[in-house]
């Protein structure tokens, strides 16, 4: 069984896509970092939370027929990767979609979705996945 | 008491659909009969990667999108009623909670009371709300419910939700009253440990849903000194299409009244979802100054009723920031039984 | 810092080794490679183990004492280190082992690299290829690494880089040199409608882009290159080795269809090597997927971007061509035992410039060049060889 505080710590990224943004460049990273690698030691201790806009752009896509054993429900899925309003790429699952009109350059929006579970008595987790825009 | 009402709300329905006559081929019913007997055309199904909390989330975050002014952190309380939350010990509501931003000074509960935990969560609110312990609190009713497989329950038990924000600033309704009729009558429970509910049959009828809702809605009206004419729309807890099409005429509520908050014909049974996905759906067309009579009821049993006014402020909220009741029920993807029964783990899979 | 050389190669058979465990197939390459060297194996005073995850495949940590132990070389307290890069950890392994004779700490050391895959089922398996993207971001959210090459794959034929049929064509050339290759776990060519038609793994990629999972060992031994004549006559130079890292994740890349490690590794590679793009008759690199292949051949700077796919549907990489590309049959038909992977590279490379590739030899190749990449690009390793 998975620990619980490792998927514990992650919930911030998970449910509300909080990266970090550097004070003296202003980019913003996703998952979050504790330095900006390119301003360095300028930004360590100052880097910001930061929540990245929901809304974005599907930059690269692929329909995934061998799935892993927690999305073997789900497949065939796709999975996207996601370029945000604000300029940062993720990449998640693309749900509620026909698989065969999912493009590059489509409109999506990050929902909160079950990505896996530790079997049926262990923790459930939790995080982002794209849906076509809300 | 100072005024409360609604500040926001959001609705959220998953996309997968059945229908009884699916259903019914499986276990050699006439479903088509059925459904038309329940006035249920299909029901909404939760995707395998959704649940009450995906669901109450994604509703609460509706509810947010609509007022982008509201601070999260000034919501003193998250409430989700349900009865198929994800864990049996652990809250719901604290996930959500995080998900909208809310957390930590704030309080947070599950609730549950068969169908009518949504609008038990409402009444919590309002309280809390009307003497000055929060500024806002939050209630979702919400379900991914179970019929056993070929039980009635299996023809109508569906899966949504819908979020409220009460608060007394800027109410786009105000709930003028709300009152409550409560008995012990056992006409549909879920033992610890079961994965499906077990119901009285005929006996959930008459003395349990017709008795307390009738009796809900006449004490409100009794109290309130209106008529059934006075409302423009009118929301009654909905099993199935029938009941709340009889109880509304029992109380002298026309058709007409009923028609916009009726949703079980298309969506099924979303329990502790249905009255507040109902009021969701009659909030998406209501106009300042409609008057909107609401009537839950939760087996086991009880109903909460509630008086509402939509106020002038209804015209500056935003209400295409979330999506509409009507625009969740759009764009479906409809189920064969098999992959219905794979989606609900029904199944059983090798360890 | 000295010149290396080396001097002994050795792989096993590829494929599912049912018979054989992970100790069998360390064992026997390291054998063959000390044998081919003219060595007793007394003279080894070095060991560097590739090896991805036996912790997973086969729950044994510590293989880099495993191997010193059952290759006899802990009895002379030989020291051994495992080297984990991902799908570079052949490549860093020999790496490794080059900087540590280079540096003069030691003298006669033995690179090898060895996975045993099959000891655990496909499910399980593709988790731990998984793992070597963003475990926490990419993997652990359903983005698969088949599904991460599949979406620089769309990006490519979006953006007009190689069409999907130029994609295929790599699975086609590694075919048909696997199929000469007595080691590889696939002997058979294939037509590209094979490819093309191949059951899908993660659109567009089909099951005859991947890579298979696999079994396998290999290893060289090298040393400094002024020492080699007194141990064979039949050696070749390393001539550079270098190595470069990017993100972990792929979505924190500007450009998804390029891989800057390779870029940086070879060019840094060419620049010690003195020698071009242009010089290299022979490279064995990375396709553990099609579209990896055809990245590899313009990151390289064998063909222009855009190019690199259109030569491949032409047969321009074929044995017989000025350039030819994984005559091993690459990972594709070789096979893909992670850690083995990048020093059977090298064994391949050896055996072409001097001269024993037997049914695959490519003629008069001087300079041979082998990219080995972990993870999605993350660890890339360039090493180029020179024949004497």
């Amino acid at each position: 069984m998975a620990s619980v505080a490792k998927e514990w710590r992650e919930i911030p990224g998970r449910y509300n896509l909080e990266g970090s943004k550097c004070p003296c460049c202003g980019k913003v990273y996703f998952p979050k970092r504790n330095m900006c690698p390119v301003c360095r030691r300028e930004s360590i201790g100052k880097m910001e939370n930061y929540d990245l806009c929901r809304k974005g752009t599907v930059y690269s896509y692929s329909i995934v027929y061998d799935a892993p054993d927690f999305a073997d429900k789900l497949k065939p899925y796709a999975v996207a990767m996601v370029e945000t309003d604000d300029g940062v790429r993720i990449s998640s699952q693309l749900v509620d979609v026909d698989i065969n009109e999912v493009r590059i350059g489509m409109r999506v929006s990050a929902v909160l979705r079950k990505i896996s579970s530790d079997g049926p008595g262990g923790i459930i987790r939790y995080g982002f996945k794209f849906v076509p825009e809300e | 008491m100072m005024d409360v009402g609604i500040v926001s709300y959001g609705a959220y329905i998953p996309r997968y659909r059945i229908t009884p006559a699916e259903i019914g081929r499986v276990w050699g019913v006439d479903g088509k009969a059925m459904g038309k007997g329940l006035l249920i055309h299909q029901k909404s199904v939760p995707s395998p990667d959704e649940d009450v909390i995906t669901i109450a989330t994604e509703a609460a975050r509706g509810m947010m999108a609509r007022v982008p002014d509201v601070d999260p952190k000034d919501i003193g309380a998250v409430y989700v009623g349900s009865e198929s939350h994800p864990y049996a010990v652990k809250p719901t509501a604290t996930i959500v909670a995080e998900a909208i931003r809310a957390t930590p000074a704030m309080t947070a509960a599950d609730m549950e009371f068969a169908c009518k935990a949504g609008t038990a969560g409402i009444q919590a609110c309002m309280g809390l709300v009307g003497s000055g312990m929060v500024k806002y609190g939050v209630a979702i009713g919400a379900d991914t419910s179970q019929g056993a497989p070929g039980d009635a329950l299996e023809y109508s038990a569906s899966a949504g939700g819908a979020a409220y924000l009460i608060g007394s600033e800027n109410i786009i309704a105000k709930i003028n009253k709300t009152l409550s009729f409560t008995t012990d009558t056992p006409d549909f429970w879920r033992r610890e440990g079961q994965p499906y509910p077990s119901h009285g049959g005929r006996f959930t009828g008459e003395p349990a849903y017709f008795r307390h809702i009738t009796s809900a809605a006449k004490m409100m009206m009794e109290a309130m000194g209106t008529t059934p004419e006075d409302y423009r729309f009118a929301v009654f807890h909905q099993p199935n299409g029938k009941f709340p099409t009889r109880v509304a005429a029992q109380l002298g509520f026309t058709p007409e009244q009923i028609e916009r908050g009726l949703l079980t014909p298309h969506i099924g049974n979303t329990y502790s979802g249905a009255v507040p996905l109902g009021l969701a759906s009659v909030l998406d067309v209501a106009d300042p100054g409609d008057r909107i009579f609401v009537t839950s009821y939760g087996s086991g049993a009880g109903s909460d009723a509630f008086d509402i006014t939509v106020t002038d402020a209804i015209r500056e909220y935003n209400r295409s920031a979330a999506k509409t009741v009507a625009e969740r029920m759009a764009n479906t993807v409809e189920l064969d039984y098999a992959r219905y029964a794979m989606f609900k783990g029904k199944i059983v899979m090798p360890e | 810092m000295r010149d290396v050389a080396v001097i002994g190669v050795g792989v096993t058979k590829f494929g599912e080794l049912w018979n054989k465990s992970f100790r069998e197939i360390g064992i026997e390459a390291g054998i063959k490679a000390i044998a081919d060297a003219n060595l007793t194996g007394a003279e080894v005073d070095g060991v560097f183990v590739g090896n991805m995850s036996a912790g997973r495949f086969v729950n044994q940590q510590h293989i880099d004492a495993l191997i010193a132990d059952y290759s006899g070389l802990s009895t002379n307290n030989v020291p051994a280190v495992r080297v984990e890069a991902g799908g570079a950890s052949g490549g860093v392994a020999f790496r490794q082992a080059v900087m540590a004779v280079a540096s003069g700490m030691h003298d006669v050391v033995l690179a090898a690299g060895a996975e045993k895959m099959t000891d655990l089922d496909d499910v399980s398996g593709n988790a731990i290829l998984d793992s070597t993207a963003d475990a926490e971001w990419e993997a652990s959210m359903g983005v698969t690494f088949p599904s991460l090459h599949a979406m620089i794959a769309n990006r490519m034929i979006h953006d007009g880089i190689a069409t999907r049929e130029e994609i295929a064509s790599f699975a086609v050339n590694s075919h048909a040199h696997g199929a000469l290759n007595p080691n590889a776990q696939f002997r058979k060519a294939v037509p590209i409608e094979t490819v093309l038609r191949s059951g899908p793994v993660a659109s567009p990629l089909g099951v005859f882009d991947c890579a298979p999972i696999s079994d396998g060992a290999a290893a060289v031994v090298i040393c400094p290159l002024e020492k080699a004549k007194e141990y064979t006559d039949s050696y070749v130079k390393v001539s550079a080795v270098c190595q470069a890292s990017d993100t972990l994740a792929l979505f924190q890349r500007e450009d998804i269809t390029t891989y800057g490690a390779t870029v940086a590794a070879s060019r840094r590679a060419y620049e010690i090597a003195g020698i071009g793009p242009s010089d290299i008759s022979v490279a064995e690199v990375h396709d553990n997927y099609t579209v990896s292949g055809i990245m590899a051949l313009q990151d390289l700077g064998f063909f222009e971007r855009g190019k690199a796919g259109k030569a491949v549907l032409e047969g321009q990489v074929a044995l017989g061509n000025k350039l030819a590309i994984n005559t091993s049959g690459g990972l594709k038909a070789r096979g893909h035992p992670i850690g083995a992977t990048g020093v059977a590279q090298i064994v391949e490379l050896a055996e072409q410039l001097r001269g024993s590739a037997d049914k695959r030899q490519v003629e008069n190749a001087k300079y041979g060049l082998a990219q080995s990449v972990g993870g999605m690009g993350s660890a890339v390793t360039v090493s180029i060889l020179e024949a004497i």
